[in-house]
C-alpha cells in the first residue's frame, strides 16, 4: 500500500510562563492512500496539536514543532517556509474544524468562501469558480445549490454549515483531508449524514482522511485503522477489527469499557480513575500508569516501546514483554476478544519501538 | 408500575417563548409522572425541548400553561417566600457545563455551602464546614479542596463539586441537564457511576436529560423522546430500545454509532421524515399505552396498527 503521509517522532511543545509543555512526544504514523485514520484521545492527548502540527498551523509562538519530520510525498512539511505551506494547504491537504458556527466567516457568502481556494490555487477565473463551487455544494448534498450559493452561513443550520465546510475542504480535490472532531457538535441524527457523506465523497474521490475524534462509536463507523494517543504518545495501533476486538492496551480497555453498549444490562462502567497526567512534568516510564490497575513497577521506571501483535497492531505496554504475569483484561474486553476469535496475540515480541 | 408512588406530576406542561411578533412552542404540551426513586431520562435532539422541560420543572422559567406537581404540591403558581424555600430545597439541579455553572471567585467550600446557609442547615462555622468535607468525600474529593477555587480543577472534579452543591441541601429529587455532555469518555463513566452510587445510598430520583442515547439508556429507568416539545414515545429503558415503535424514535436509534465495527458495517439508518406521517384530517396525536408501560404518541388509527404489530 502508498504511504501518501508518513509522520516520525514528532515532538510539539509550547512554551508558557509555567514552562515547556510537551504536548506531542515522539509520535510516529503514516496514511496509507485512500484509507481513513482516526486519532482517538481524551482532551489533552494531543490528538488535535498532532494534526495541526501536520498543517503547521501551530501558533509559534507558543508553539513550536521541536523535533521529528512530516514526509509528504518528497517533501518534509516540518522543514517548509510559510510561503510554500501556503500553496499546499487547501489544494493538497485540507481541513475540517469541530464547530462549524466559528469556522465560516459570517461576512462572506458561503460561495464566496469555497470560490477563494479555487481562485488562488488553480487559477479559475471567477465565473468557473462559481460553477464548480456550485457543483460541490451538490456534491455535499445540499439542495437548491444555485440558490444557496449567495447566502451567507448564518442562513443555514449547523449540519448545513459543516457541508459547507466540508466543499471548502474538497473544492481542490485534496490527497488528504484532516477532520478534526467534525461531527461533535452535531445532533446524532445529523453526525449520521455527516458520516454517510464523508464514507460516500471518500469512494468517489479517493481522499486519504485523518479522523480526530473521541467518540469510540464514530471510530467503528468511520476507520479503515486507528491510533489511540494518551498524553502526547500514541499508545496503541491498529487496524479498527484489531482495535475494537483485540486491544491490548490497558488505556484502549479503559475507553472501550467507559462506554455502555446498547446491550449491556447493569454492569458497572468500568471507569477510568483519575485524570491526564500534567505535561509540564510528564511523567517518569509509562504516562498512564498512575491510572492503570495493572501496573507493575517497571512502568513508574521505564516507558515501554511499542511491541509488536500483529504486521499492523502495535502497543506499547509493559504487559506484551515477555516476562510480563499474564493478566486478565475486564469482562466487557474480554467479551469483545471472544468476539473476534482472534489469532493469538505474540506475546512479547521484540520489535519495540519501530516506526509503525 | 402504576403500583409506584409518585414524586412529579407534570400535567400538560407548555413553556412557549415570544420571539418578536412570533411564539416559540419550546414545550408544548406534555404530560408524564416520575416515580419516586427512579432514573427518569429525556431524550432528543438539539432544540426539542428537553432543557426547557427541565428547567420548567423547576421553576426557573414560569410555564405558560400546565401543571407540575411535586409530592401532591403545585410546584407553579403564587407562593410565600417561604413555601418557596421549601419547594428549592427538595429539587436542586446539575448543569452541562461545569466552567459556566459554578462561580469563579468563590472557594468550593463557599459554593457547596451556599444551600446550607440559604436554608440555615448548619448551626455553626464548624458543623458548616464539617458538612462541606463531608459532602466532598461522597462525591470523591477531599477536604484539602475545599478552600480552593473552581479554576483550580478539571472538567469532571467541577462537575463533582456541581453535585456536591446540589447534594448539600439533601434534596430528594435532582433534575440533570446534560451533566456529563461536556466532560471526556473515562470521566463520563466516573461521573455516571457517582450519580448512581448517590442514588443507591440516599434513595434520590433523577430526571437525567441528555442526547447521548447510549449513556441515558445505561442510567434510566424509564425514557421519554422528545420530538418538537412533545413527547413522542415513553417507556422502560429496556423496552425502548428493543422495541422502539415510533418511527422518530427508530430513526434516533439507528442513527447511533456503536463501538463495534462489525455492527457498523451492517447498521441500516432509518430516516424519520414528519411530512409522511401527518396524522389525516389533522387529528391530533395524545400519548396512549400501546403495552403495559409504553406509551406512543398516536391518533386512534395508528393505535390500532400499533397494537397488531406488538
Amino acid at each position: 500500500m502508498e504511504k501518501i503521509l508518513e509522520v516520525n517522532n514528532l515532538h510539539v511543545s509550547f512554551d508558557t510562563f509555567a514552562g515547556e509543555v510537551q504536548a506531542v512526544r515522539g509520535v510516529n504514523f503514516h496514511l496509507n492512500k485512500g484509507e481513513t485514520l482516526a486519532i482517538v484521545g481524551e482532551s489533552g492527548s494531543g490528538k488535535s496539536v498532532t494534526s495541526k502540527a501536520v498543517m503547521r498551523l501551530i501558533p509559534n509562538p507558543p508553539g513550536r514543532i521541536k523535533e521529528g519530520e512530516i514526509k509528504f510525498g518528497d517533501r518534509d512539511l516540518a522543514q517548509l517556509s510559510e510561503k510554500e505551506m501556503q500553496k499546499l494547504r487547501g489544494s493538497e491537504i485540507s481541513m475540517i474544524f469541530q464547530d462549524p458556527m466559528t469556522s465560516l466567516n459570517p461576512t462572506m457568502t458561503i460561495g464566496k468562501q469555497i470560490m477563494e481556494g479555487l481562485v488562488k490555487h488553480q487559477n479559475m477565473s471567477k465565473s468557473e469558480a462559481k460553477e464548480r463551487a456550485i457543483e460541490l455544494l451538490k456534491l455535499v448534498g445540499i439542495p437548491n445549490a444555485e440558490g444557496r450559493v449567495n447566502e451567507f452561513p448564518h442562513q443555514f443550520s449547523g449540519g448545513m454549515r459543516q457541508r459547507v465546510v466540508i466543499a471548502i475542504a474538497l473544492a481542490c480535490n485534496p490527497r488528504v483531508l484532516i477532520a478534526d472532531e467534525p461531527t461533535t457538535a452535531l445532533d446524532v441524527t445529523i453526525q449520521a449524514q455527516i458520516l454517510e457523506l464523508l464514507n460516500d465523497l471518500q469512494e468517489k474521490m479517493g481522499t486519504s482522511i485523518i479522523f480526530i475524534t473521541h467518540d469510540l462509536g464514530v471510530v467503528a463507523n468511520i476507520a479503515d485503522r486507528v491510533a489511540v494517543m494518551y498524553a502526547g504518545k500514541i499508545v496503541e495501533t491498529g487496524t479498527v477489527d484489531e482495535i475494537f476486538y483485540n486491544p491490548q492496551h490497558p488505556y484502549t480497555w479503559g475507553l472501550l469499557g467507559s462506554m455502555p453498549s446498547l446491550d449491556s444490562t447493569d454492569e458497572e462502567l468500568i471507569a477510568i480513575p483519575g485524570s491526564p497526567p500534567d505535561l509540564l512534568d510528564p511523567p517518569k516510564g509509562d504516562a498512564f500508569a498512575p491510572r492503570n490497575p495493572y501496573a507493575m513497577k517497571i512502568d513508574t521506571e521505564m516507558e515501554p516501546p511499542l511491541f509488536k501483535i500483529s504486521d499492523t497492531h502495535y502497543a506499547a505496554t509493559w504487559l506484551l514483554h515477555e516476562k510480563a504475569p499474564k493478566v486478565e483484561p475486564p469482562a466487557a474486553i474480554k467479551k469483545r476478544m471472544q468476539g473476534m476469535a482472534p489469532s493469538e496475540p505474540i506475546i512479547g515480541a521484540k520489535d519495540g519501538g519501530k516506526n509503525v | 408500575m402504576s403500583s409506584q408512588e409518585k414524586l412529579l406530576e407534570i400535567k400538560n406542561l407548555k413553556q412557549h417563548f415570544k420571539v418578536g411578533k412570533s411564539t416559540v412552542k419550546a414545550v408544548d404540551g406534555l404530560t408524564f409522572d416520575i416515580y419516586k426513586g427512579e432514573t427518569f431520562g429525556l431524550v432528543g435532539e438539539s432544540g426539542c425541548g428537553k432543557s426547557t422541560t427541565g428547567r420548567t420543572i423547576i421553576r426557573l422559567y414560569d410555564a405558560t400553561d400546565g401543571e407540575v406537581r411535586f409530592n401532591g404540591e403545585d410546584v407553579h403558581g403564587k407562593k410565600s417566600a417561604k413555601e418557596l424555600k421549601k419547594f428549592n430545597q427538595k429539587m436542586q439541579m446539575i448543569f452541562q457545563d461545569p466552567y459556566a455553572s459554578l462561580n469563579p471567585r468563590m472557594t468550593v467550600s463557599d459554593i457547596i455551602a451556599e444551600g446550607i446557609d440559604i436554608h440555615g442547615l448548619a448551626t455553626s462555622k464548624k458543623a458548616r464546614m464539617d458538612k462541606v468535607v463531608e459532602l466532598l468525600e461522597t462525591v470523591g474529593l477531599n477536604k484539602e479542596h475545599a478552600n480552593r477555587y473552581p479554576h483550580e480543577f478539571s472538567g469532571g472534579q467541577r462537575q463533582r463539586i456541581g453535585i456536591a452543591r446540589a447534594l448539600a441541601v439533601d434534596p430528594e429529587f435532582i433534575i440533570a441537564d446534560e451533566p456529563i455532555s461536556a466532560l471526556d469518555v473515562s470521566i463520563q463513566a466516573q461521573v455516571v457511576n457517582l450519580m448512581k452510587k448517590l442514588q443507591r445510598e440516599k434513595g434520590l430520583t433523577y430526571l437525567f436529560i441528555a442526547h447521548d442515547l447510549s449513556m441515558v439508556k445505561y442510567i434510566s429507568d424509564r425514557i421519554g423522546v422528545m420530538y418538537r416539545g412533545q413527547i413522542v414515545e415513553l417507556a422502560e429503558s429496556e423496552e425502548l430500545y428493543r422495541n422502539p415503535l415510533h418511527p422518530y424514535t427508530q430513526s434516533l436509534l439507528s442513527a447511533i454509532p456503536l463501538p463495534d465495527p462489525e455492527y457498523e458495517r451492517s447498521r441500516k439508518r432509518k430516516i424519520y421524515d414528519p411530512e409522511k406521517h401527518l396524522p389525516k384530517d389533522g387529528e391530533e396525536r395524545v400519548l396512549r399505552e400501546v403495552v403495559e408501560g409504553h406509551w406512543i404518541a398516536c391518533t386512534e388509527e395508528e393505535y390500532q396498527k400499533y397494537q397488531v404489530t406488538v
